[in-house]
């Protein structure tokens, strides 16, 4: 079982609701410190409304009501902090890669500047640490002040990467962060993942079981809103407890 | 005898570019007009002269003058309010019927004639706040006529900005207002700027409005502050139409020609922004 | 401290959405204050249904029954001349006219609704009433019919534009599904689309006749400014609009005339608020 004292991420009875819809269902799941959690499961599934309550991004849909609590090293995070710290705690890079329209320094050094960084030589190290960390630096050092658009899909994920990596965050959250890349930028992007796991805990949705297998230590399951089984990811993919994880992942349906 | 419907199309269709014709040819006309009459009075003279002689000789110096402050008068009152009251629209407002009021407050402001804002302005501004017949009180009047225009074309600038890239700027721990800030305004701006010079190039056309609250009759000298009334190119138009008698015709055509150009000038930059931005976009 | 910072600007913005109904508010209030103040001298069925309209007599009388009939016979003949051009013109536009000629007459439309409306008034009075006291043999060109040739052209633009939203509204398929039945372009125009488009019909001669009736200084140069009851529309007039503008500057601040003349803004004001009640009603229907 889950050792409490290394637990990050706690989420209990998790219900979302989008309008009528009630798309997670009693929802209990823990995410371990610096470890990687794939999460899987078809299309409307509940993993993109899952990922996106633990950093309260769907504070931003109206409609969308929540009930049940998600602590972050004990604190709840809808009633004992605010949305710009989770927020800033708890990253996301997202399914598209999202550069923002100004240059590629700009876009690193958005973040810190929010968050009251002036100092020019500041944001000039940070800038450089999160792109090396990302496997961006060697392809962009020289048109930092060049705009970001002009990058690649595959160097502009890493870019969201490195931007997200410059706020500091302890847990990175990615929702099918490869989905629009091809083969070569998706290793890479996999690659900056390793290489983060020393210094991050990192919860990957995706629907590709062959990335959460490559990826994950442990995998969980989700299908049409419920949680159907977490656990290690060999076990996951070698004796699922769950008929219907087994028929998920043997590519039956999804 | 019945016609056959290709010929009653035939029929329908010329009427209807007949139609579109009788409305064309008349603006051909006008511009026509006010080009083969008002250009021989336009020399350097007439755009940086007084006017002499009970403003039947000279130039229009202060007319033009006077226009363009009320034009950034207009500017600096007008345009943080509306992209304000654009940004509470767009950004905040929840759909309710405080929302809903809101909106059907601005369609109203935008069906007010003129000269009733002339009147609001006069009884608010003028006598009410003590201003007096002044750039100011004639500026905040205009103001809030072009209001209506400018937070229509910034709300739709706004909602223009993708969604993602609030969801982008929020994801990384930087607050509503910041995000607002330093990625939704700054994307918006060229679609507020366009629709905020299109606003105040008709106040810079409107007479009725300050009529009561600014315009001077005749005054041969710049205002000094904005507490000073001052002339206007649309009423030193209708002075020299209607109230100067024996005026050379070439002054008042070259007056409306100059009127005219001035529109014409701010409603071409809003196209160049416009294009540039269309060209630019990286979205 | 950051938090309390941000609350303060978010109520700051809502102040600003909600300035667009406070100068509604205050538009109403400043035309009551001194409009009221009219109906202490002069009473309310005088002023509402009197005739004549004579603020020098003695005493003065304040009937804005003639006002009100050169407003109504001016946007009346401007809106019959306007309505079938703009919907005409629209509808050629958006849907027969070959692309040059669309954008050519998209920016003929655009440029005659940037003229301003004193530039209009001038010629209008220099050129055209001369050229309608010639045709008709009138002792004068400045009548209402002139008035209403040039309110018309104003309001051309506002409804060309909101009428050709309507069609390009019109979604491609109830076209397709008439062309494939073998309906002609025309019958597909006049049975499917402008049925189709009807609410934008009416907000468009809405938001045109509130152009009109709002309209100052065109009309105060061309309509001859008699504050008689016309007869026929080769008259001179005068309308609620130019007796404000006209009037205004010779009045004594608080006296009845001053007054009056609020008072008859806040009937214009009144007027136009219905008018564009019932067009954005309409175009909320059309976008649901």
């Amino acid at each position: 079982m889950v050792n409490p004292g290394t637990e990050k991420i706690v989420a209990e009875d998790l219900n979302i609701y989008y309008g009528p819809l009630h798309v997670l269902k009693n929802v209990t799941l823990s995410v371990r410190n610096h470890e990687i959690l794939g999460i899987i499961g078809p299309a409307n599934s509940g993993k993109t409304s899952f990922l996106k309550a633990l950093n309260r991004l769907n504070d931003l849909n109206p409609n969308c009501r929540m009930s049940g609590s998600i602590r972050i090293d004990g604190k709840d995070i809808n009633r004992e902090m605010d949305a710009e710290d989770i927020r800033k705690r708890v990253a996301m890079v997202f399914a598209l890669p999202l550069p923002l329209p100004m240059s590629i320094f700009d876009n690193i050094a958005y973040g810190p500047r929010r968050h009251g960084i002036k100092n020019r030589k500041e944001l000039e190290r940070i800038a450089e640490k999160s792109l090396r960390s990302a496997f961006l630096w060697d392809e962009v050092k020289d048109r930092l002040t060049g705009s970001a658009m002009k990058l690649s899909g595959g160097q502009q994920q890493r870019l969201c990467i490195a931007r997200t990596l410059a706020v500091d965050p302890e847990v990175i959250l990615y929702d099918e962060p490869c989905s629009g890349l091809d083969p070569i930028s998706t290793a890479k992007v996999e690659e900056a993942m390793f290489e983060l796991k020393a210094r991050y805990t990192q919860i990957l949705v995706t629907n590709n079981v062959k990335q959460a297998a490559r990826v994950g230590e442990r995998v969980a399951f989700f299908l049409m809103g419920e949680l159907v089984e977490a656990d290690d990811a060999k076990k996951i993919f070698t004796a699922p407890n769950d008929k219907r994880t087994e028929d998920y992942i043997t590519g039956r349906f999804g | 005898m019945k016609l056959s419907p290709k010929w009653k199309q035939r029929i329908a269709f010329s009427v209807l570019g007949l139609a579109s014709v009788v409305v064309i040819v008349p603006v051909i006309v006008i511009f026509s007009i006010l080009i083969e009459k008002g250009l021989p009075a336009i020399n350097w003279e007439f755009l940086t002269a007084m006017p002499r002689m009970g403003m039947r000789a000279g130039g229009i110096f202060p007319a033009i003058a006077g226009t363009m402050y009320l034009v950034l008068g207009t500017i600096v009152v007008a345009l943080p309010l509306g992209v304000l009251a654009a940004v509470y629209l767009v950004e905040y407002a929840r759909q309710n019927w405080m929302t809903r009021m809101i909106e059907v407050a601005i369609v109203n402001l935008a069906g007010v004639p003129s000269v009733v804002y002339g009147l609001f302005g006069l009884g608010l501004f003028v006598i009410f706040l003590k201003f007096g017949s002044s750039i100011l009180a004639g500026s905040l009047t205009l103001s809030i006529m072009v209001l209506p225009v400018i937070i229509t074309a910034s709300k739709e600038a706004l909602s223009s900005v993708p969604q993602s890239f609030r969801e982008a700027s929020l994801a990384l721990g930087v607050s509503k207002w910041q995000t607002i800030r330093c990625i939704v305004l700054p994307n918006a701006l060229p679609g507020i700027l366009t629709g905020t010079i299109l606003g105040v190039s008709r106040a810079a056309g409107e007479t009725a409005p300050i009529l009561f609250t600014v315009a001077a009759f005749y005054l041969p000298r710049l205002p000094k502050s904005v507490f000073d009334q001052c002339m206007a190119l649309p009423y030193h138009l209708y002075v020299l139409s209607t109230q100067v008698p024996n005026v050379n015709p070439k002054i008042q055509y070259g007056t409306a020609l100059v009127l005219v150009a001035l529109v014409f000038i701010l409603n071409f930059l809003a196209i160049v922004v416009r294009a540039h931005i269309r060209g630019k976009k990286q979205w | 401290m950051r938090k309390f910072r941000e609350s303060l600007i978010e109520k700051f913005i809502l102040l600003n959405g909600l300035a667009s109904i406070l100068f509604v508010i205050l538009i109403f209030f400043f035309l009551a204050k001194d409009g009221v103040a009219l109906f202490k001298t002069v009473r309310l069925s005088d002023f509402l249904f009197g005739i004549f309209w004579d603020p020098l007599a003695e005493p003065p009388q304040f009937g804005i029954v003639p006002l009100f009939l050169g407003s109504l016979m001016v946007t009346f003949g401007a809106t019959a001349i306007s309505v079938p051009l703009g919907i005409a013109c629209a509808i050629f536009i958006g849907e027969i006219a070959p692309r040059w000629m669309r954008e050519f007459l998209k920016a003929g439309v655009e440029l005659l609704a940037a003229i301003p409306s004193i530039v209009i008034g001038f010629i209008g009075m220099t050129m055209m009433a001369p050229f309608v006291k010639k045709m008709f043999s009138l002792p004068t060109g400045l009548t209402a019919l002139s008035g209403a040739i040039a309110l018309a052209f104003m309001a051309i633009p506002t409804i060309v534009s909101i009428m050709e939203d309507a069609i390009s509204a019109v979604p491609r398929s109830y076209r397709e599904g008439s062309f494939a039945l073998g309906a002609t372009h025309w019958q597909t125009i006049y049975r499917v689309i402008i049925p189709a488009a009807s609410s934008g019909i009416v907000a468009s001669v809405m938001l045109g006749i509130g152009r009109v009736i709002g309209e100052t200084m065109a009309v105060m140069m061309i309509t001859g400014n008699a504050a008689v009851i016309p007869r026929t529309i080769l008259e001179p007039v005068r309308t609620m609009t130019a007796t404000i503008a006209a009037e205004m500057g010779e009045t004594v601040r608080g006296s009845d005339h001053y007054f009056a003349l609020f008072a008859v803004g806040m009937v214009l004001f009144l007027i136009t608020f219905a008018i564009n009640l019932i067009a954005d009603a309409a175009l909320h229907r059309e976008r649901k």
